[in-house]
């Protein structure tokens, strides 16, 4: 019996760790029937409380992503509503005959037209390109045009009847709305005059996510362009120093330097939605 | 400052840092690295170890209370809070040091590089248990090396630039006690 003391005496410790460790690997194991013990609830109850305090400043630090993911969200199911969808009547089809309707019901937005490009030129500090299709053969001024691949060429800046004079993305007065396939951030695509091909992207904030190789597509913003053309690639990013925006520089979609067909793209509820501007307008300054 | 308040506050701190600091970065699915183990590698020279191993135990229960699955981190404590007077024997050079200073540190245990090794045998020992607890469910061995490993190599350096970070005043004890 004294011996049995002074085991436990002089081994207490080990006992300690033993039984110790014993409890951790009961707990590890029966790691279910934990969850429904009065500890686990007074723990969950503990951490969960500490959890809420610091989550404020994730949240709050989250704000943006969560914003987004809302506003996506919403987009989403606005989408849904009933209101947004209605069954044409047969009455007023024929009265829209102008307005294009396929069998789906659908009504076309975009219409592409090939032209053949006559001249083009990208040594000079304004570039035009010159499609062989004019007004007699449906293009009209301020139609957007692209490239085969659907790469963005330029603007249709002048219509004769048989020709058509477009403003290369190669021109010091280009500015095409465009977006950042990864983070959505929009910025305009000008052109500082040096090397075709290569296109730069300004008015996009140092917060934004930019890497070398994103893609940089058409907004979808202006009546000029459908949205998710390709403009171009990130080659290159810039911090301005002077604001608080990218310079990115892109490698173009289109290869300005071997055009050969384009298509030009008509908007054909433009007018519908410049009336509506100009209403509008008419309205606020009058 | 009270010693225990000062010993609350730094089971609070670490315990924070290792859930919200360190558990949030992610830099590899092999490094995990831990640092609220500090709190034990703290522990004063004297005391009673029963009493020791019982707050290592509520130190890793804290934590895994905060990873929802107990057992992992409060095995692996117990477990370096029963090793670490054995390391200290081993290691202390001076005559009576633990005598003289209160708790392990560099200056303490007589140089940096025997407190490197006092801190890197039981950093090893707690990644290993811990790891091995881990990986006994998987059986997946090289993971386990590795995980190990590189973990406590990680740990490691981030336990020796908290200690050039905050240094702990110590004053040295006369034995007219």
């Amino acid at each position: 019996m004294h011996n049995l003391f002074l085991f436990f005496r002089r081994y207490s410790n080990f006992i300690v760790l033993l039984l110790l460790q014993g409890f951790s690997i009961y707990f590890l194991v029966h790691y279910n029937s934990y969850h429904n013990a009065l500890a686990s609830n007074f723990m969950n109850e503990v951490t969960g409380r500490v959890n809420t305090q610091f989550n404020k400043v994730d949240y709050f630090l989250k704000l943006r992503n969560t914003n987004e993911a809302l506003v996506k969200n919403n987009e989403r199911l606005t989408n849904l509503l009933n209101e947004n969808f209605e069954r044409q009547d047969s009455s007023t089809k024929i009265v829209n005959e102008d307005i294009l309707n396929d069998t789906t019901g659908l009504k076309r937005k975009w219409q592409y037209f090939s032209a053949k490009v006559v001249s083009n030129s990208v040594s000079a500090q304004n570039n035009f390109i010159a499609l062989q299709r004019g007004t007699g053969q449906q293009i009209k001024k301020d139609d957007g045009v692209v490239d085969l691949n659907n790469g963005v060429v330029g603007i249709v800046t002048d219509v004769s009847e048989n020709y058509a004079v477009v403003m290369s993305l190669l021109h010091k007065d280009s500015k095409i709305s465009a977006k950042l396939k990864k983070g959505g951030e929009v910025g305009q695509v000008i052109w500082d005059g040096k090397d075709p091909n290569r296109l730069s992207l300004i008015d996009i904030r140092k917060s934004a996510q930019v890497a070398k190789g994103d893609t940089v597509y058409t907004s979808g913003f202006t009546t000029t362009f459908p949205y998710g053309l390709m403009i171009g690639t990130i080659e290159e990013i810039v911090k301005d120093k002077g604001t608080n925006n990218y310079i990115l520089y892109l490698k173009s979609t289109a290869n300005f330097y071997n055009i050969q067909y384009v298509y030009a793209i008509e908007n054909l509820q433009r007018e519908e939605v410049d009336q509506l501007i100009k209403n509008a307008n008419n309205k606020v300054n009058n | 400052m009270g010693t225990l308040l000062k010993n609350m506050l730094r089971f609070i701190l670490l315990i924070l840092v290792q859930v919200y600091v360190l558990d949030r970065i992610h830099l590899h699915y092999m490094v995990t690295p831990y640092i609220y183990f500090l709190f034990i590698l703290w522990m004063p020279f004297e005391g009673n170890r029963a009493f020791q191993m019982l707050i290592a135990f509520a130190l890793g229960f804290t934590l895994d209370g905060f990873r929802h699955h107990p057992g992992f981190h409060s095995a692996a404590c117990v477990l370096i809070a029963y090793l670490r007077p054995f390391v200290v024997n081993l290691l202390i050079s001076q005559q009576g040091a633990e005598n003289n200073y209160q708790a392990p540190s560099a200056k303490s245990m007589g140089g940096f590089i025997p407190y490197l090794v006092y801190a890197g045998m039981l950093t090893l020992v707690h990644h290993g248990w811990l790891f091995f607890l881990e990986a006994i469910q998987f059986g997946d061995v090289w993971y386990f090396i590795v995980k190990t490993v590189f973990s406590t190599a990680i740990s490691l350096l981030l336990i020796m630039i908290v200690e050039l970070l905050f240094s702990r005043k110590q004053a040295f004890r006369t034995n007219t006690v």
